[in-house]
């Protein structure tokens, strides 16, 4: 056939288009289109009898121009005017133009929806699909308010023609997705699985995908569609002597229709009956068989219709994961595909087998194909089979092939390619952490990645590095070693500077009794690199000298000359310069014990989701990332399943700016004791390096468990005297008796928390068997976790212990943990019981807002439950200074002109909580005369308005 | 679900743009370019299937068009380069040995035939009779004024 034989040619279009394309530049385009503009404009405006066929000609010129890539701004009117033409073709070109160029003019969608309406209602099956076609193109919220309760209807009426159903069920499927709550379910939806049983292919085709994506949101609703499909399946499948006609594509029966039918069973787990089951079965048996048949057909589109139907029936073998034959045969027959000459069959492999990978039954058969998929990585030509490759090692990783995976891994990082460099950094960083069984391998392998692809190694892996370290001493020295020696290199990538620093740092005195690696060798080495790094590194850089300071004494003068040079004291970067000034001083001044205490070996971290994994898991995504065998035990020697924590991940962005916070001193009042007492109220800048987003895990409420059982809190009153002191601040004394001074301090940040708790012996003799426990009562249990740290069981007479405790919110919460101290003194057993001053208000992060802000949020927390009233009596003076003082403390900011009335005082903040976030406003009105106040409080949540009142109110 | 249906010439030029999700136009042609550039520095030999952003990019060359789709994560790379073929064949069979000149004139009846073809992101008939069954019903509706402006030289795609 001639290229223009059909449809009405539109020579003006023609010739228009034909001009375009003899442009020789793009501004010759842009003119021509320029003067066509002005002409069609000129012609919609100007002459009142433009006719319908000029018409059309012009608004598909204008779809023309909107097409190349031109705005256009008008022409819309007259699109909507073709729609209610009753020539066909006008009235299909002004659809084709609102289904490209919607535009969300109310006025013209009324217009449009009202065409829309009379080509529904028309009877007319061409009119009624142009009509559906546009509503399932647009899918605006407006047409689904129109038109979502109609569609069904036309759905499922008998005498609707097969094509109009076609286009009604996927015109369906379309406002189902966009506004799934405008589309009612009722009587219609048990109708319409039925199709599934139409004569009409093609209707049974569209419906499928309908009732797929139906079924994903209410599976129970259309549990009868297991068996249609089944049986559909089954006859498209497994009949040989059927004749689909026109629906076999390339000798395969209705390729389409079964992907779509075993995707849809895939909503669904296993069938229960026995006879549905082994029908299925049967299907999925002959579709593997298949594949071994000879082809029927050269052509690739044969082959590929056959493998498209494998795949999904491997698919949805793998989603039942229940028939360990299945499995097997699935990943044998993927297993040939890994070396098929086809590339798409090797990706699409790959990329199958990584799922199967995971399951029990076929774990053990993927891992056969190690071989095949190592050499895919070295031999593939294209780089997304590759990055296949990757993935599918990293999948079938275990214990017993680690190492070799590893070491493939690393060797292809040699030459991978840029874009996939930083993802096989993260890989082999976790599969060297989780399948670690000796350490000394784990420390090389990380050594190893930064030396081969410094640049990709991201901030995770190597905090990741030091933080096992620091929690295994069994691989203290040798880190110490290696890091010493991979620093000689000439030219070391400054992550290696980073890590060097901070090992060298801590446990730098582990290597340095061989003379080749003295302090000063040390010292000298890590100083070398200094000059060539970045601001951040040579911060960190300070921080170990300071630590090599306290390790090393012999070096201090040295170090001190280094910190008292210009190019430090007077550094034009105000944080390196703050460092050197503060490590200087703190070197001069501070006592021996003082710094040993100051500069103390860091502590062990605590256990928590590897910040790697978190961050693979937001690079690929969750559902991307095959689960690996998470039961086995990590690298803390925990069997802990490590929850993914959410503040792991928010928390990573912030880690280079934890890493450089610093508490800035008064320097007036500076001394080592000030100081000292300064790390106690905010840990320093070294120290909080790594330890961010300290979140206890499950592991910290089993340790509270255990103590909860012993029946001595049971008797003790719990004290709770010095309780509501602690509402607006965070330190002081709890407790108080003649043998023990309890001291709090503590810090919150978001969810997170930590107390430290001080023990004063005020006798002169031991407290012997000095043990703590905190506990929680069941509800507090899932609202909070605490996790304490162990406690000397001495505490010498006069002398203090401290014990910290970490802190986690998950949900609001009501009651408080309470501690337990339980020792001996002479002879006699003693039990003391303290009510925690862990409030919900604590979790606060200040929020400043503007007048407009707060009183539009105001409004919105109107409801009667969101707000909360209270007026009481004073208890105190009516000082504005100290409210004030009271209102900061509580934790929210203080609004300044807000409140139109300046005595009263206007508060916001935002409770942090691991699960969500409360926002909460607050207004204090103190009347002096009356001595009274009235509190008022909106949150979004009822509880919290109640439970910050009832705190709140007690403090005036 | 198919997100969007791209054409483009080895130029890079975009012949056709098909859009099953609701983009704002600026991110339509974001999206375009980003891909465009992506496929044709893309060598003959390589697979059809490629990750992008969340997506899975199926494409396929005939003669001087490259035929790109987006699909789910969920959703099977191998059926939709049969979609893609299917498509080619409808429009071959329309207008007969089709080539890249007739989606450029007739660009309205591609667009035509995609939607008879595709609805709402998927598959909506299949059977190559059917579709075109129902655009010649169209064709035979309309006025009877037929233009022709002679035919022009150009490679054929099938």
């Amino acid at each position: 056939m001639p290229a223009v034989s059909k449809g009405d040619g539109m020579r003006g279009l023609a010739v228009f288009i034909s001009d375009i394309r003899n442009c020789k530049s793009k501004e010759a385009e842009i003119k021509r289109i320029n003067k066509e503009l002005a002409n069609i404009r000129s012609k919609f405006k100007g002459d009142k009898a433009l006719d319908g066929y000029s018409k059309k000609k012009y608004v598909c010129k204008l779809l023309f121009i909107f097409l190349l890539g031109h705005d256009i701004d008008f022409g819309h009117m007259e699109a909507v005017n073709l729609l209610s033409s009753n020539k066909y073709t006008e009235k299909q070109i002004g659809y084709l133009f609102i289904s490209v160029l919607v535009n969300s003019n109310s006025d013209l969608i009324r217009l449009i929806n009202n065409a829309i309406k009379n080509d529904l209602a028309s009877r007319n099956p061409t009119f009624m699909n142009l009509a559906l076609h546009c509503i399932a193109n647009v899918g605006s919220r407006e047409m689904a308010e129109a038109f979502a309760s109609d569609i069904p209807n036309i759905l499922v009426a008998g005498d609707t023609m097969d094509s109009v159903k076609q286009s009604a069920a996927l015109c369906l499927l379309r406002l189902n997705r966009t506004s799934p709550d405008l589309v009612p379910m009722g009587e219609w939806t048990a109708r319409v699985v039925h199709l599934l049983n139409d004569q009409h292919l093609g209707v049974v085709t569209a419906a499928t995908s309908l009732i797929t994506t139906l079924a994903q949101k209410n599976p129970d609703d259309f549990k009868t569609a297991i068996v249609l499909a089944v049986a559909r399946l089954s006859r498209i499948v497994t009949s040989a002597s059927i004749d689909l006609q026109d629906y076999t594509y390339y000798f395969v029966a209705a390729p389409w229709l079964s992907v779509k039918l075993f995707r849809l069973l895939q909503c669904y787990p296993p069938p229960e009956d026995g006879a549905l089951r082994s029908r299925l079965t049967e299907c999925l048996e002959t579709v593997l068989n298949k594949a071994q048949e000879p082809p029927k057909s050269k052509k690739v589109q044969h082959s590929n219709a056959k493998n498209a139907v494998l795949f999904e029936a491997i698919s949805l073998i793998i989603h039942h994961d229940s028939e360990p034959t299945l499995l097997v045969r699935a990943c044998n027959q993927l297993g040939q595909f890994l070396q098929h000459r086809e590339t798409n069959l090797r990706y699409l492999a790959l990329e199958s087998m990584c799922t199967l990978a995971s399951s029990e039954f076929s774990h053990e058969a993927v891992k056969t194909h190690m071989e095949t998929v190592i050499n895919a990585l070295k031999t593939e030509r294209d780089v997304s089979v590759r990055q296949r490759a990757v993935d599918l090692l990293y999948a079938m990783c275990d214990r017993s092939n680690a190492k070799q995976i590893v070491a493939e891994m690393l060797s292809y990082l040699e030459t991978a390619d840029y874009s996939i460099r930083e993802e096989i950094v993260l890989k082999v960083a976790i599969l060297a952490e989780k399948y670690a069984v000796d350490y000394t391998w784990y420390v090389d392998t990380i050594l190893n990645l930064i030396r081969i692809a410094g640049d990709y190694v991201s901030e995770e892996v190597w905090y990741r590095v030091i933080q096992i370290v620091i929690n295994r001493d069994d691989v203290q020295g040798y880190a110490a070693k290696t890091v010493f020696e991979a620093l000689q290199a000439p030219a070391c990538h400054e992550n290696l500077v980073k890590v060097g620093g901070y090992i060298l740092g801590e446990f730098g005195n582990l290597i340095a009794g061989d003379p080749r690696s003295s302090p000063l060798v040390q010292f000298n080495l890590l100083h070398s690199k200094f000059h060539l790094c970045s601001v951040p590194t040579r911060a960190l850089l300070l921080s170990a000298y300071i630590k090599f300071i306290n390790l090393f004494p012999e070096v201090k003068a040295t170090i001190q000359d280094v910190l008292r040079s210009d190019s430090q004291l007077r550094n034009s970067d105000v944080e390196l310069q703050q460092r050197a000034v503060e490590y200087l001083r703190l070197s001069c001044i501070a006592s021996t014990d003082i710094l040993a205490t100051v500069l103390e070996e860091m502590p062990p971290f605590p256990e928590r989701e590897s910040s790697i994994l978190a961050k693979l898991k937001k690079k690929k995504g969750q559902s991307a990332l095959p689960d690996i065998d998470d039961s086995r035990r990590n690298v803390n020697g925990s069997t802990e399943h490590s929850e993914i924590t959410d503040t792991t991940n928010k928390s990573s962005p912030s880690l280079l700016k934890d890493l450089l916070a610093t508490n800035r001193p008064r320097p007036s009042s500076f001394s080592p004791i000030m100081h000292f007492a300064r790390t106690m109220d905010s840990t320093p800048s070294f120290t909080d390096m790594l330890s961010l987003s300290s979140a206890p895990t499950a592991g910290a409420s089993l340790l509270v468990d255990v103590f909860s059982d012993s029946s001595t809190l049971t008797s003790v009153d719990v004290s709770e005297e010095h309780f509501p002191r602690f509402v607006c601040k965070n330190n002081g004394v709890i407790y108080e008796n003649q043998l023990l001074q309890i001291g709090l301090k503590s810090e919150y940040r978001q969810n997170l928390g930590r107390m430290y708790i001080f023990y004063g012996n005020k006798t002169s003799t031991q407290l012997l068997s000095f043990t703590t426990s905190v506990t929680t009562n069941d509800v507090l249990k899932t609202q909070l976790n605490v996790h304490a740290k162990a406690v000397d069981t001495i505490v010498e007479g006069g002398a203090q212990v401290q014990q910290i405790l970490n802190i986690e919110c998950l949900s609001d919460f009501k009651d408080a943990p309470v501690l337990g101290i339980q020792f001996r003194y002479g002879g006699t057993l003693q039990n003391i019981a303290v009510k925690l001053p862990v409030m919900l208000n604590k979790f606060f992060q200040t929020t400043e807002m503007t007048s407009q802000e707060f009183f539009q949020r105001w409004k919105q927390l109107g409801a009667p439950q969101q707000e909360v009233q209270k007026i009481f009596k004073a208890n105190h003076p009516m000082d504005t200074d100290v409210t004030k003082a009271k209102i900061l403390g509580f934790g929210v900011a203080l609004l300044d002109g807000v409140d139109p009335n300046p005595a009263n005082f206007v508060g916001a903040g935002v409770i942090h909580t691991k699960n969500t976030q409360v926002g909460c406003l607050l207004r204090l009105e103190p009347n002096t005369q009356a001595q009274m106040y009235r509190l008022t409080l909106r949150t979004s949540r009822e509880p919290v308005s109640q439970r910050l009142c009832e705190l709140l109110s007690d403090q005036f | 679900m198919m997100q969007f249906m791209l054409l483009f010439s080895r130029q890079g030029k975009l012949r056709l743009q098909k859009w099953y999700v609701p983009l704002s136009d600026k991110e339509k042609k974001k999206i375009t370019r980003e891909l465009v550039q992506t496929v044709l520095a893309r060598k003959p030999k390589m697979c059809s299937f490629l990750e992008w952003r969340d997506l899975k990019i199926v494409y396929k060359r005939y003669a001087s068009l490259y035929f790109c789709c987006a699909i789910e994560d969920q959703d099977n790379e191998l059926i939709t380069l049969e979609i893609i073929h299917r498509y080619v064949e409808l429009l071959d069979k329309y207008f007969g040995s089709v080539c890249e000149l007739d989606i450029i004139f007739n660009f309205e009846k591609a667009y035509f035939i995609l939607d008879e073809f595709l609805l709402g992101g998927e598959a909506q008939e299949t059977s190559k009779k059917n579709v075109l069954k129902a655009i010649e019903q169209a064709d035979l509706l309309q006025e009877s004024q037929i233009e022709d402006w002679g035919s022009l030289p150009n490679e054929e795609i099938l």
